[in-house]
């Protein structure tokens, strides 16, 4: 049962790798005092002690049907779409009140269950504790002697020492074989190509297309947009129904916004005449991992991303001054077109959104 | 109680009785299951609350597999567009993909399906809790140790397929907050050289976000992640049988026994017990406390973002080291490598790597390759419980990092300031909690030299005649002194005779200030001295207790 | 056709056309700029009254005229408020954001100094001073009236990112955020974002028009009625707040039982 020396392995070998951190203790070390004696419960000794607990395991368990008694009945008195007690059918109201019943209901119905078995398990069943043997794996085993003859004369039937032809090939065709995987691999999507270069703004290579509110794609006049307000836009024509397929991706590389800075605030010339009498559009998404970047402070021309704490100043053309972005938010060129709407006349001079490895190299 | 007392359905007399084993016959010839209940019934399984916390998670994951079917049965992982026609008025006429409105009404128009969304969302969150502490568990107690270090390799696959797991389903409602969440993860991918953006154009089937992506990751979320994860904790619960539960040092426990109590009846009734617990507790919360109230973030869309966009906690401290990276970029023959992504996914993989090879990092510092069935004390191996701690801070900072924005809002502090303490504390933090801990646990271990040595102070003073006032301690019996003097001693590991220098060193950084156990010679020295002392008090207070041998 | 071309071309051609070019950039400007309307309907007693509340309570700052002072170390201590509206001044004083206790980052809010009437007198002063946005009708923000769908949609992409999808409020840069919506009253919200107080962008009516700003109210006023249908809201921030919930009192919870389950019985 005890066991003292410590410098040595259970199965009294030395460590096989030659050295231990381990020391053997002086004098043996203590001696390991067995079990202490055993301390019995209230209802060991006790028949009303007893008795109470099996009084107090069976009213638990009545609990637990009280609880799926609630549960069912919350399938009827408090439904979302139907009939309920407290609340309007159809409102949340509805829903709160079935989630909180049906919820309860069920929580009771199971936890008294599980106290109960507990409960009657501690204090009922016996608790005199156990003491079973281990079985250590020794190195000088039998059955491992066995298992490996088996081997090495399953080895040796297979002839693998011997034929070194047949070793070869094979390894060669396993090897070869994970190839053929990267095959249905490549079938789940596109190449990339030049799709990460361009955006819906590329139209306005061609003529000038319209900026227009997010919300609701109406095109902004040049007066409309106040030093301290900030647009949200789209560039004209990018809708559900022009874009079916591609929606949702050319929104996520088109969103901008449009800011109005007192030129003389200006700190980087280049921007501004990219803008038009101090108006700027930027893009949306932060050159970090992608997030929209819109967090707008009107006094300090800084925004923000909501994220990572990227901050961009609009004032120095987007410049980063703060977090974890490099590059500044593409500035998008615009101008005004003959009935003063907003326009832009080229795409983003750049990719959008996170930097890869090919963003430089012209598509 | 003898056989004529017995009284109900169970009576070896009564009808159910034999009826029963009539039906245990058919079973048996069939499938010889007595042999099985021979071997398991009386299997021994020791007893301690902080045991618990595996069960906890397996408990959890079975809810997760029975609330996530019946999501199923519901929910559409589509992203075709469709009209919102439910009773959420906020809503109403929008177009959305059919993954978020089929979420939205089996939240609101099934009957307690708002219930078992939140049961399934909460029993993932536990289930990721429960694996954590579990964890932790097993590494300050030092389970891992021999042979249990592929069990703690199998454990930790099970921590990452969690992560996986809860990332996958986190995304399915098609929300603007997960969708955000997997723009980051695009981001990050396309971030990678060379393969970055083929990754995320075969991953989402085109550009981001496509209309592929629900549906792919709901496969990934309901079949292969799930199966893996079962495939892996039968391998778990199958070496926890083969090596027997590990159990606290203490009187009668040895590396080669297991003391505790039996699989049947004792622990069937508490293990299956506790899994009705941990399920009410679920449905408890799930019933009273609301969790990722999709319809507040709308249908996703590219445009839109809401302010404290985080993960689901066990993802958080991927998010806290993309916050605090600084804007590292660089360009080389015109290609990017960009450091403020790269680095963060580049530690995140180190940082639990080192967490999963511990074990073996261990065993090579020690040399120490017994089996081990009784669990350490965490104070006795103060190296491996600094390390933990430091680990744990680390995490900790990160998660930290990622919650800044709700951090400078509920203590009025500028979220630039906060960013820049993290990222001093990132550095700072670790190392301090690791030399802070390792200290505490020394002085633990002293203290209970003292305790071994000199006994438990029993605040009664005597007064000597020369006026010295003593306080008379009582001896620790053999039982409370077994604990305390059972763990092993450890000298370094010198150098040569095989052994490397830079092993020697980490050997001496990890047991060059070791505090021994008691020895019987030091306690029969302390005892002599005591008795010295105790002939004075015995004097004056008359005879006093003899000690056991 | 010549005679025309003929007369374009005389030197008070040039004159006349500029002449007609301001008559109407003016005339168009009166017919788009938001009437005065406070000012106007506002009585003079108001005014005076406003005034002397002005000069005692808010001059220290932004100067005896409401035209803004700087210290001596050339830091603004208060603005310019001519020009800033009835909507402005109603907003920031009703708000109790105005007057401000200390300077910092930000004003924050708290139990308004003055009672409407106060409120009503220092607005219309102010209003006097110079035309600016005023005080939008009962009926601009009654959301009954409004499309909380619409308003949602609006709401999502102009608001959510400062002030949370939930409304529960962010951080800004340095120390600033952008508060709490859902608590605050629908006239307040509206002026909020015709003005833009602080560091707030202005949402004036050539961006989100009167409508849009009622929507928007519609459905803030919606997310407060629906409350939170699945149990306790935990602040409504998100994931973190769950999963410190998980970390607290749900594993206290898992634990007290696990305890239970392993001590022994007496």
């Amino acid at each position: 049962m005890t066991h003292n020396d410590l410098s040595h392995n259970h199965d009294g070998t030395q460590p096989h790798r030659g050295v231990s951190a381990v020391v053997a203790k002086e004098d043996g070390g203590f001696v390991n005092p067995g079990l202490p004696p055993h301390e019995y419960r209230q209802s060991d000794l006790d028949p009303k002690a007893e008795r109470r607990a099996e009084k107090m395991v069976a009213g638990m368990f009545i609990l637990s049907i009280i609880g799926t008694a609630i549960f069912i009945a919350s399938y009827f008195l408090f439904t979302p779409m139907g009939y309920n007690l407290l609340a309007e059918s159809k409102t949340l109201q509805a829903v709160k009140w079935s989630n909180l019943f049906t919820g309860i209901g069920l929580a009771v119905a199971m936890f008294f269950i599980g106290a109960a078995a507990v409960h009657w398990a501690k204090t009922l069943m016996p608790d005199h504790e156990v003491t079973e043997e281990r079985h250590i794996y020794s190195r000088t085993n039998p059955v491992r002697e066995e298992a490996s003859g088996i081997i090495v004369d399953g080895l040796d039937e297979s002839g693998v020492a011997r034929r070194p032809l047949i070793v070869a090939s094979m390894v060669g065709a396993l090897a070869v074989l994970p190839i053929a995987v990267l095959f249905p691999i490549s079938t789940l999507g596109p190449l990339p190509g030049n799709k990460l270069h361009h955006t819906f703004w590329a139209k306005a290579k061609k003529e000038p297309l319209r900026i227009v509110r997010d919300h609701d794609n109406t095109p902004i006049k040049a007066s409309d947009v106040t030093v301290g307000s900030i647009f949200h836009v789209m560039p004209d024509g990018l809708t559900h129904e022009n874009n079916e397929h591609d929606f949702l991706e050319q929104r996520a590389k088109a969103a901008a916004v449009l800011v109005r800075i007192d030129p003389a605030d200006a700190k980087n010339q280049e921007s501004l005449s990219n803008g038009y009498e101090g108006i700027l559009a930027f893009s949306k998404i932060c050159t970090h991992v992608g997030c929209p970047v819109a967090l707008y402070e009107q006094q300090t021309h800084h925004m923000l991303c909501p994220c990572h704490q990227s901050t961009f100043d609009v004032t120095d053309g987007a410049k980063v001054i703060f977090g974890p972005a490099h590059r500044p938010l593409p500035q998008l060129p615009i101008e005004v077109d003959d009935e003063g709407y907003l326009v832009a006349t080229d795409d983003f001079p750049e990719p959008i959104g996170p930097s890869f490895w090919n963003l430089h190299k012209d598509k | 109680m003898s056989t004529t007392e017995k009284q109900g359905l169970l009576n070896p007399e009564g009808r159910a009785f034999k009826l029963g084993s009539v039906g245990a016959d058919w079973i048996d010839q069939r499938t010889s299951m007595s042999s099985v209940v021979k071997n398991f019934a009386r299997k021994v399984f020791p007893d301690h609350w902080s045991f618990m916390f595996g069960e906890v998670a397996l408990y959890s994951f079975v809810v997760l597999l029975i609330s996530g079917t019946f999501l199923t049965m519901f929910f559409v992982p589509s992203m075709d567009e469709v009209t919102y026609e439910g009773i959420y008025e906020p809503l109403y006429g929008l177009e959305m993909s059919r993954a978020y409105a089929s979420t939205l009404d089996l939240s609101f128009e099934v009957k307690g399906g708002l219930l078992f969304r939140q049961m399934h969302h909460w029993a993932a969150l536990l289930f990721m809790v429960a694996i954590f502490v579990h964890m932790f568990r097993v590494f300050f107690t030092g389970a891992f140790r021999k042979p249990r270090e592929l069990n703690w390799l199998v454990g930790f696959s099970l921590m990452i397929l969690g992560m996986v797991a809860g990332f996958s389903g986190y995304s399915l409602p098609d929300d603007v907050l997960s969708g955000n969440g997997l723009r980051i993860a695009d981001g990050l991918m396309k971030s990678i050289p060379l393969v970055g953006t083929y990754m995320s154009m075969l991953l989402f089937g085109g550009e981001f976000p496509g209309t592929d992506i629900i549906p792919r990751l709901f496969t990934i979320h309901i079949l292969l992640v799930p199966a893996a994860i079962m495939g892996l904790i039968a391998i778990h619960l199958v070496m926890l049988v083969v090596h027997k539960h590990a159990h606290y040092p203490g009187p009668g426990a040895t590396d080669r026994n297991v003391v505790g109590y039996p699989l049947f009846p004792v622990y069937t009734a508490k293990a299956g017990g506790f899994f009705f617990i941990v399920f009410g507790l679920i449905a408890l919360v799930s019933a009273t406390v609301s969790i990722n109230s999709v319809w507040a973030y709308g249908p996703y869309d590219p445009s839109p973002v809401s302010a404290g966009s985080q993960p689901d906690w066990y993802m958080l401290f991927t998010d806290g080291g993309l916050r605090l990276i600084p804007g590292w970029e660089f360009t080389i023959f015109g290609y990017v490598i960009s450091l403020n992504m790269l680095i963060p996914m580049v530690f995140y993989g180190l940082f639990l790597a080192a967490l999963a090879l511990w074990p073996f990092l261990e065993q090579w510092v020690t040399g120490d390759d017994r089996e081990h069935h009784v669990l350490d004390l965490p104070y006795n191996a103060p190296v491996r419980t600094a390390f933990g701690v430091a680990w744990i801070t680390e995490y900790i900072l990160l998660v930290l990092g990622a919650t800044n924005d709700l951090v400078a809002i509920a203590f009025h502090i500028s979220i630039n300031d906060l960013t820049w303490l993290y990222r001093i504390g990132f550095f700072v933090a670790p190392v301090v909690a690791f030399i802070v801990t390792k200290r505490i646990c020394l002085a633990i271990q002293r203290h209970k030299r003292d305790l071994v040595l000199h006994g438990v102070e029993t605040a009664k003073v005597v007064r000597m005649e020369n006026g010295e006032m003593l306080e008379i301690h009582e001896p620790l019996n053999e039982y409370e002194r077994w604990t305390l003097v059972q763990h092993d001693t450890f000298r370094p590991l010198k150098e040569g005779n095989g052994v490397s220098g830079l092993r020697a060193k980490a050997s001496s950084f990890f047991f060059k200030d070791q505090i021994d156990p008691v020895t019987p010679r030091e306690l029969r020295a302390a005892l002599e001295h005591g008795g010295h002392e105790r002939h004075k008090i015995e004097a004056l207070t008359g005879p006093y207790r003899e000690l056991e041998p | 056709m010549k005679a025309l071309a003929q007369h374009r071309h005389h030197p008070l051609a040039f004159l006349a056309i500029l002449l007609m070019a301001l008559l109407a950039t003016g005339g168009l400007f009166v017919a788009l700029s938001p009437k005065d309307a406070s000012a106007q309907s506002a009585s003079q007693a108001d005014i005076d009254a406003g005034r002397d509340l002005f000069v005692a309570n808010c001059a220290t700052c932004h100067g005896m005229k409401g035209e803004g002072r700087i210290d001596g170390e050339g830091n603004t201590s208060g603005p310019s408020l001519i020009g800033v509206g009835a909507a402005s001044v109603d907003f920031q004083v009703g708000t109790g954001r105005m007057p401000m206790q200390e300077s910092g980052p930000q004003a924050h809010r708290k139990p308004a100094q003055f009672n409407d009437e106060q409120t009503k007198q220092l607005s219309a002063y102010v209003a006097s001073l110079g035309p600016g946005p005023e005080i939008p009708s009962a009926d601009a923000v009654d959301p009954a009236k409004g499309d909380p769908a619409k308003g949602g949609e609006i709401f999502r992409i102009n608001c959510a990112m400062c002030h949370n999808a939930s409304g529960s409020g962010g951080a800004l840069t340095r120390g600033k955020f952008a508060p709490p919506l859902l608590d605050v009253e629908p006239t307040h919200v509206y002026e909020a974002m015709e003005t833009g107080p602080q560091n707030m962008p202005v949402f004036n009516d050539n961006n989100l028009t009167p409508e849009d700003k009622r929507d928007v109210i519609a459905y803030l006023n919606k997310l407060d009625e629906n409350g939170s249908p699945g149990g306790y809201s935990l602040g409504s921030l998100g994931p973190v707040t769950e999963g410190l919930f998980a970390w607290t009192v749900f594993l206290a919870l898992i634990l007290g039982c696990a305890y239970w389950l392993g001590a022994k019985a007496k």
